[in-house]
């Protein structure tokens, strides 16, 4: 039997499922209609397991795993959606509506956004956590694009889709900590930057951080999806 | 059953929550027969009453005066609602967080005006340097996000409140919703 | 090079020590050089001469008792001068086998009786910029009988044998690690020297790396003959720059001796060595950021598995240890692992040096065998805390450990003890607190801390620390109320359950074991407003709230 067809069978949320060898373990639960939360992950951009969103309990292990790296193995048994998950779920989303200036009502992608969508099927009503009302600014320089740093989760979506897809690189992460923020090349302004203008990154932005100047004001739905579709072909070349 | 004793308030917010409050319509009829409304911007009464049973608050605290009051509701409320997302989180007031209240200040009283360009400092109440949602203040029941919440989610959430039935706030509305 | 060769090298050095009645060691350890031991071996040096004494001065590494530097010690009489200045030289070499000058004798037996010393065998005893001195000690004998007696096997199964653990805080057994490596396929493997110590506090392995440099070298290139590596990396801190010079030379030297480069002892054994200096980041000491750091990229953790010991250094397998831990290699492989393990507690072997700082009389670098109770450590080797105040906690493992208080003193130093009280054995940091310490404002030290050098890739910790500092920040103004407190005590669960690499799983440790034996101090705060300690300056906030 080859590495690629070799079955594993584990449980996840008492259900009975199999895999194959190498599989994520949200990978096996997707294909199974079964739903982890996630925001940093994308289909078709590697992994950062960064999010915490995808968190899930394994039987025997006291620590909490990324379902997005963590690989499934024979006889594993997995939970999703227990009661500690579920809590620090809910304090990991309170922790970023709170850590920048979310002001849903006022933003172009209010209805179509992962971070809001994720607040509502999390049961969130309100934020506990004081907010922090960070001074950041808004980068309008790009002449089809903006960036709106008080929207920006640093889910370095964006960094991963420039350098792993469109190959440019133009995005990255400056600062640590708190002080993180996603740069255009060596923090120029995006106008003046080596950007290629493609507008992946644009598209695979879970939040109104990244948005096209043509749809201000309107409702924003973006489309990452393209993402898989681009992988097969590449592989296929 | 004597009627239920409904005030709703609002403090920094643009009023589109007591809008949407209205947009009930004939639904408000239904409602009537439920609460009486006790004290409102819709009704003359200058004093919040003694004991309210339910309070939908719209807007944020920005003032001092928001906060006097807020606190005040919340001695006389048996169940506090935060209505609205700048109630719940601060929304559009608290835009003006990151830069201040000396900066908003200007902008409208100075930068703006042609005429005696000057920060009112009589009458008008002293605004906090931070905007925040009500929570931080007082305690709040029932947390009802949205901008404004739908008049749908205003009849279900008050009928639920009112009867006493289930309620499932993410299941009606969100942030910004 | 082999044993004779070595032993022939070893003599020379002997000899030409033998030709002086007395050594004269002096400290130049970071420490010592910062109160100018430099001009007071200037000063030795003249005064020798000028005398006529038959004495060599010797640079060495740090003596450990840092307090009182600078520090000489005159041998073969072991006689220990403290605070010692350039216009002491005239009398202390005057004194020279005669009564030794008793207004600068440091009289410690305690603090010394009570130590054992294998990692610092040869720190204040050796020119650490002399590769000859070290092997006059014994040096690179376990190399060379590794390399020419036994299987890379043999020398894991040593190591197992042992029981030694990692130095660096985790604890991991250091055989398992090298065994994983050891399997991983592959014609190439690395071996890197974790140097990227940056717990407040702590500064055990600098001065390993400034005392007895060649010593982690040899760990090291023991370490690759057993794993199969060919190429070692060690990763320092910038902000150690004399650790970084003495290291570089020793390079140099060993390579020139033959013990680094091609063809070790004329046994197909290749191992070369290159330093890396770390920017500043705290995250860094993380090992999969460390390997992030050295391949040129951002300094941010990665989710194991893979483990290093499978895909590392560019995507190789690669056995990461701290200083301390390669420097235990050496001692372990002469004396075999059965001697290491029969030192120290049941499931801690060896010994562990500690940086005692704080509010302690006798501030410095001490080793002790593992199990030693914490009182021993503050009380008899630390001579307490000074100025008529009392003890009031011990903070172990930097940033990620936690609050000991003095009903807990009477534990026996080990990974396990120290866990189960909630807080780490850490690399080494032990601050000592009295009662003019508010445990609260120390909580907001160390989150405080982990908030600044948080990389923030991950959420609970990057936006986690930042919220429990707000709040803690609350505490300490007076300005919190109970919903604060409980607040808190959730985010400490989720940044610690949440986080991806171990900075962010322990940062809230300080804030809980604080919480847990010093809630009285909280309480204090919240409800009365009013800090125990007299640290926190509350009125200006409660006022200006009111």
């Amino acid at each position: 039997m080859s590495e690629a067809v070799e079955v594993k069978t584990l449980i996840i949320d008492d259900r009975e499922v199999s895999g194959r060898r190498g599989q994520t373990i949200l990978e096996v639960a997707r294909e199974n209609d079964i739903q982890i939360p996630t925001l940093c992950h994308l289909d078709g951009l590697s992994e950062v397991g960064a999010c915490r969103l995808c968190l899930v309990e394994i039987k025997g292990n006291s620590k909490l795993l990324p379902a997005c790296v963590a690989t499934i193995s024979e006889g594993m048994e997995v939970s999703t959606h227990t009661e500690r998950l579920q809590k620090h779920r809910r304090t990991i989303l309170e922790l970023l509506f709170a850590e920048r200036n979310h002001i849903c009502s006022v933003c172009v992608a209010n209805g179509n956004c992962e971070l809001q969508a994720l607040g509502q099927s999390q049961g969130l009503t309100h934020v506990r956590l004081p907010y922090r009302n960070p001074d950041l600014h808004v980068d309008a320089s790009h002449e089809r694009f903006t960036v709106d740093h008080n929207r920006c989760i640093l889910c370095t979506r964006c960094v991963r889709v420039c350098a792993e897809i469109e190959g440019a690189h133009v995005w990255d992460v400056m600062g640590r900590g708190i002080n993180s923020l996603v740069i255009t090349d060596l923090n120029d302004p995006w106008g003046d930057s080596s950007c290629t203008r493609c507008g992946k990154c644009v598209q695979v932005c879970p939040t109104g951080a990244l948005f096209d100047k043509s749809k201000v004001g309107t409702e924003h739905p973006k489309h990452p999806d393209f993402l898989p579709y681009l992988n097969m072909m590449r592989e296929a070349q | 059953m004597s009627k239920l004793k409904l005030a709703t308030v609002w403090l920094d917010g643009c009023s589109g929550c007591h809008m949407s409050f209205l947009d009930m319509d004939e639904r408000l009829l239904t409602l009537a027969e439920l609460v009486d409304v006790v004290y409102s911007p819709i009704v003359d009464t200058k004093e919040f009453p003694h004991e309210v049973d339910i309070a939908l608050v719209e807007g944020a605290v920005a003032s001092v005066d928001d906060e006097k009051k807020i606190r005040k509701i919340r001695a006389h409320t048996k169940t506090l609602v935060a209505m609205g997302d700048c109630a719940v989180a601060g929304n559009v007031p608290s835009m003006r967080n990151p830069i201040g209240p000396q900066a908003i200040l200007n902008r409208a009283y100075i930068e703006n005006t042609s005429a005696q360009p000057q920060i009112p400092c009589l009458v008008v109440p002293r605004l906090l340097p931070i905007v925040r949602p009500i929570h931080e203040f007082v305690k709040v029941d029932v947390f009802l996000p949205g901008c404004p919440p739908s008049a749908d989610t205003f009849y279900a959430a008050l009928t639920a409140l009112v009867t006493g039935a289930p309620l499932d706030i993410p299941a009606l509305t969100r942030f910004g919703a | 090079m082999n044993i004779e060769e070595l032993e022939q090298i070893a003599e020379s050095v002997r000899a030409e020590n033998a030709r002086f009645d007395h050594e004269i060691n002096i400290c130049m350890g970071t420490g010592c050089l910062s109160q100018h031991s430099n001009l007071v071996k200037d000063a030795l040096t003249e005064q020798v001469a000028a005398q006529g004494k038959s004495a060599m001065v010797r640079r060495t590494g740090c003596m450990g008792l840092c307090a009182a530097g600078p520090l000489v010690l005159v041998d073969p009489e072991e006689t220990l001068y403290q605070h010692v200045h350039p216009h002491n030289a005239a009398a202390v070499i005057a004194s020279l086998g005669n009564e030794p000058v008793k207004e600068l004798q440091c009289n410690l037996r305690d603090h010394f009786d009570q130590q054992v010393h294998i990692v610092l065998e040869n720190s204040g005893h050796i020119d650490p910029e002399r590769i000859d001195d070290y092997i006059a000690h014994d040096g690179y004998r376990a190399l060379v009988k590794a390399l020419t007696e036994m299987t890379p096997n043999d020398v894991i199964q040593q190591i197992v044998e042992s029981g030694l653990r990692g130095r660096g805080g985790g604890g991991y057994p250091t055989g398992l690690k090298w065994g994983t490596v050891a399997k991983a396929g592959g014609d190439l493997k690395y071996v890197i020297c974790n140097g990227d110590e940056g717990d407040p506090g702590a500064f055990m392995d600098r001065s390993v790396l400034e005392s007895d440099p060649q010593r982690v070298l040899e760990g090291m290139a023991i370490a690759a003959y057993a794993v199969g590596a060919s190429k070692g990396f060690v990763y320092v801190r910038a902000e150690y720059p004399l650790a970084v010079a003495r290291l570089s030379a020793c390079l140099r030297d060993a390579r020139r001796r033959g013990l680094l480069g091609n063809n070790i002892c004329n046994t197909p054994f290749n191992f070369e060595v290159e330093i890396r200096l770390g920017a500043g980041a705290f995250v860094c000491g993380e090992e999969t950021a460390l390997i992030a750091s050295i391949e040129g990229r951002r300094g941010t953790p990665k989710p194991r598995p893979p483990y290093p010991a499978v895909s590392g250094l560019w995507g190789k397998p690669t056995l990461i240890n701290n200083v301390e831990t390669f420097a235990n290699i050496a001692p372990i492989l002469r004396n075999g692992g059965k001697w290491f393990a029969g030192i120290g507690s049941e499931r801690s072997k060896g010994t562990k040096v500690f940086a005692l700082t704080g509010k302690i009389k006798n501030t410095g670098l001490v080793e002790v065998p593992m199990g030693i109770k914490l009182r021993e450590i503050i009380e008899v080797i630390g001579g307490g805390v000074p100025d008529g105040h009392t003890f009031k906690a011990v903070q172990t493992g930097g940033p990620s450990g936690g609050c000991i208080p003095a009903e807990m003193l009477d534990i026996g130093v080990s990974y396990d003890a120290l866990l189960t009280i909630g807080s780490i054995m850490g690399s080494g940091g032990m601050i000592v607190m009295d009662d003019t310490s508010c445990m609260v404002n120390v909580a907001r030290f160390f989150i405080e801390f982990c908030m600044t050098e948080s990389c923030g890739k991950c959420i609970p910790c990057r936006a986690g620390t930042a919220q429990m500092y707000t709040l803690l920040t609350r505490i300490c103004e007076g300005t919190a109320t109970m919903d604060d407190l409980s607040l808190l005590e959730d985010l400490c669960s989720t940044v610690k359950e949440a986080s991806l690499c171990g900075l962010g799983q322990t940062a809230p440790n300080p804030v809980l074991s604080t919480l847990k034996y010093f809630r009285n101090e909280y309480m204090e705060h919240i409800e009365h407003k009013r800090c125990p300690a007299g640290v926190c300056n509350m009125k200006a906030h409660v006022e200006a709230l009111a």
